[in-house]
């Protein structure tokens, strides 16, 4: 065990695939000499070299279309796109080629790339460095979605999306990258995908959320705990594959369920949890679905506190969901 | 097949052509000839299918052939295709099976793709070909990726970029290319100019002088080759690979053709060609003038080509019944292989 932050519990896991297996490779922009510009890849440039920590030319599409191109011969490539803002140059890549890859060849040509970026808001990033917009890839089959919210999962989610078989966009959460640190399990600590972590168990109403939105979703739950409302919390660790299974059971034991992220309301994850919910554990809700979302306007600077869904209007809406009105 | 008076007859000179293909000059040249004889025959019979209602699409490459041809000549097995809308002939002359493609193309239960792509679309891993997408340029940056790892493990290989005159606006051609130079890479990118985005000439897809000079803002040696010329287009390709072959990092091939066909079986050129178009492709008919140059040097004799067109003819007829007798993929294939087997991410509605 040692005691890491997210960012360094990712490097860590960098660090391991890439000694364990010669194939694992690393690339984008700023990842070698200057070890990323959130100091994610630190280390890497000097132990394995420039041949597999690759600085590479300013464009996403490239950096994505290139990672393909190695996935198809073998390589085990980590992409890593500096900010989920800036992924849409490589959306093509993504949605038409990386995601199809393996469909469209008959199972011939699997296209296990990894992709790492931070996303999400709080850090005073304005428009193009907060944007949360997991929903685009998660809505695109053949793609993996997966977003931790603790050291321990970075690690471990990060070192199964490298041994996966297909491609996972790994949402890193850099609003918390340094400002959460725990235990994490040395050597080869793999969490599972579609697994969700139970926060704390509560009996009276469900809070799910996942990556940033994991600490203010438990510090509205020990605020309704005062106040004699017991909120179970559910990480979902990974949106594809989703943990329905656990979702469904949670609500049908609290009957409430409050759904929370910071991505935008309009199509965002909660829609589809509010409708999976709605097919599956309709009977056993005695209130309305509460969705705690970000706002559907562009992401603002100076506003940001008042777009970002927190503790009080998280606890707001599990209160309205327990009481009424 | 048009008049022979019509095209602009081939140079070469028998003794180039030895020093092109070696003292099997004359077998290579027949080889060639078979080959683009089956892609002229499959092409007609694959556009009569659809033009009938057997297939539902169809995008010919007539006019291409000598590029095709050629490509599939020079590569080697460790080589990798990836490519742009017309390079199936590659494949087959890289010995992908004429049954198996056409399958692809009835988009039948024995297509190795189950029927999920679009006739025209093949995968043939066998022959290290690319799984062909509809997306122009994309394939750019992946054949850049590719060549990178081979690069990494030392492998020998080169990784072949194809794409038309309209990817070189394209995202993916400036990345890739980009990254090729700059890592040095073994990449042929190899553009096949037929001068025609669906409708766009290529004098509105570009102010550059030709699409070859392009290479020059990548620091890559770009040359511009008559692609309807089967002896250019092997040199100038034998030329370009001994340099990638050798560590020179990638180059640039671009090949002047025409296309001879619509688009696809979905577009009607009368809308926006000019009403010469057509004699103008057929005077550069590659088929055609490399036929003609065998006639001319007894390389060809009439019993030869009818037994070459028969021979072609059959094997196309016996593909079309072998795909027209199989049965459409199984109604499971449909949520297949979205993921991994191993995989249990695959949820939400299913057949």
């Amino acid at each position: 065990m040692s005691e890491l932050t997210i960012v360094q519990a990712i490097n860590r896991a960098l660090h391991e695939a890439m000694q364990h297996d010669p194939n694992v490779l690393v690339l984008g922009e700023d990842v070698g000499v200057n070890g990323g510009v959130f100091r994610a890849t630190e280390g890497l440039f000097k132990e394995f070299g420039a041949d597999r920590v690759i600085d590479t030319p300013l464009s996403e599409t490239g950096i994505v279309g290139t990672a393909i191109g190695m996935a198809l011969y073998g390589l085990k490539p980590v992409a890593e796109i500096q900010f989920l803002d800036f992924i849409y140059p490589a959306f093509d890549q993504i949605v038409s080629e990386l995601a199809k890859m393996r469909y469209r060849s008959g199972g011939q040509y699997p296209c296990p790339v990894v992709i790492r970026t931070p996303y999400g808001g709080g850090i005073r990033g304005g428009l193009y460095h907060s944007q949360s917009t997991e929903a685009y890839f998660a809505h695109t089959a053949g793609l993996k979605v997966a977003i931790p919210s603790t050291p321990a999962d970075a690690k471990g989610l990060l070192l199964t999306a490298i041994h996966d078989e297909d491609p996972v966009i790994f949402l890193e959460p850099k609003r918390i990258y340094r400002s959460v640190s725990g235990e994490v399990p040395d050597g080869d600590h793999r969490v599972p995908f579609g697994k969700a972590r139970p926060v704390r168990a509560g009996d009276d109403v469900t809070l799910v959320a996942y990556g940033a939105m994991i600490p203010p979703t438990v510090e509205a739950a020990e605020m309704l705990e005062k106040e004699g409302i017991g909120a179970e919390v559910l990480d979902l660790r990974t949106l594809v594959p989703l943990d329905e299974e656990a979702v469904v059971r949670s609500v049908e034991k609290t009957g409430r369920a409050v759904l929370v992220h910071e991505a935008a309301r309009c199509c965002g994850f909660g829609g589809e949890l509010a409708a999976i919910l709605a097919e599956k554990a309709f009977y056993s809700l005695k209130a309305p679905i509460a969705r705690v979302t970000g706002y559907d306007t562009p992401f603002p600077y100076a506003l940001e506190h008042a777009y970002l869904p927190n503790a009080e209007t998280i606890a707001h809406a599990a209160r309205g969901a327990v009481r009424g009105g | 097949m048009s008049a022979l008076s019509t095209v602009e007859p081939l140079t070469a000179t028998p003794s180039d052509a030895e020093r092109l293909f070696g003292a099997d000059w004359a077998s290579t040249l027949s080889v060639a000839h078979r080959w683009m004889t089956l892609g002229r025959v499959y092409d007609a019979r694959m556009q009569a299918l659809q033009r009938q209602g057997r297939i539902g699409f169809y995008g010919a490459s007539t006019g291409q052939e000598a590029v095709n041809v050629a490509t599939g000549l020079v590569s080697r097995p460790e080589d990798w295709i990836f490519p742009g809308l017309r390079e199936q002939l590659v494949a087959l002359v890289r010995g992908y099976s004429l049954t198996e493609y056409t399958h692809s193309i009835f988009a039948d239960a024995l297509d190795p793709a189950h029927g999920r792509q679009m006739p025209c679309h093949p995968t043939a891993r066998g022959v290290h070909h690319i799984s062909m997408s509809s997306v122009i340029g994309t394939q750019i940056s992946q054949a850049v990726g590719l060549a990178y790892g081979l690069k990494l493990r030392h492998d020998p290989g080169v990784a072949w970029a194809f794409f038309g005159d309209g990817a070189t606006s394209a995202n993916d051609f400036h990345a890739g290319l980009n990254f090729a130079a700059v890592f040095g890479l073994p990449v042929l990118f190899g553009c096949a100019n037929n001068q025609w985005a669906i409708s766009v000439p290529v004098a509105h897809q570009t102010a550059s002088e030709s699409l070859a000079a392009k290479g020059a803002a990548y620091g890559i040696p770009g040359r511009q080759v008559d692609g309807t010329d089967f002896f250019a287009v092997y040199g100038a390709l034998t030329e370009a690979l001994a340099e990638i072959r050798a560590g020179k990092g990638p180059r640039l091939l671009e090949f002047l053709t025409y296309r001879m066909t619509p688009h696809t079986s979905s577009d009607d050129p009368t809308r926006y060609q000019p009403g010469d178009w057509a004699e103008r492709g057929q005077r550069h008919d590659p088929y055609v003038r490399l036929t003609e140059w065998m006639r001319l040097h007894g390389l060809l004799t009439p019993d030869r080509e009818a037994e070459e067109q028969a021979r072609a003819d059959t094997a196309v007829r016996e593909a079309v019944a072998a795909a027209e007798a199989a049965p459409p993929p199984a109604p499971d294939t449909l949520t297949e292989d979205v993921y991994s087997p191993h995989s249990s991410a695959h949820r939400g509605a299913t057949p």
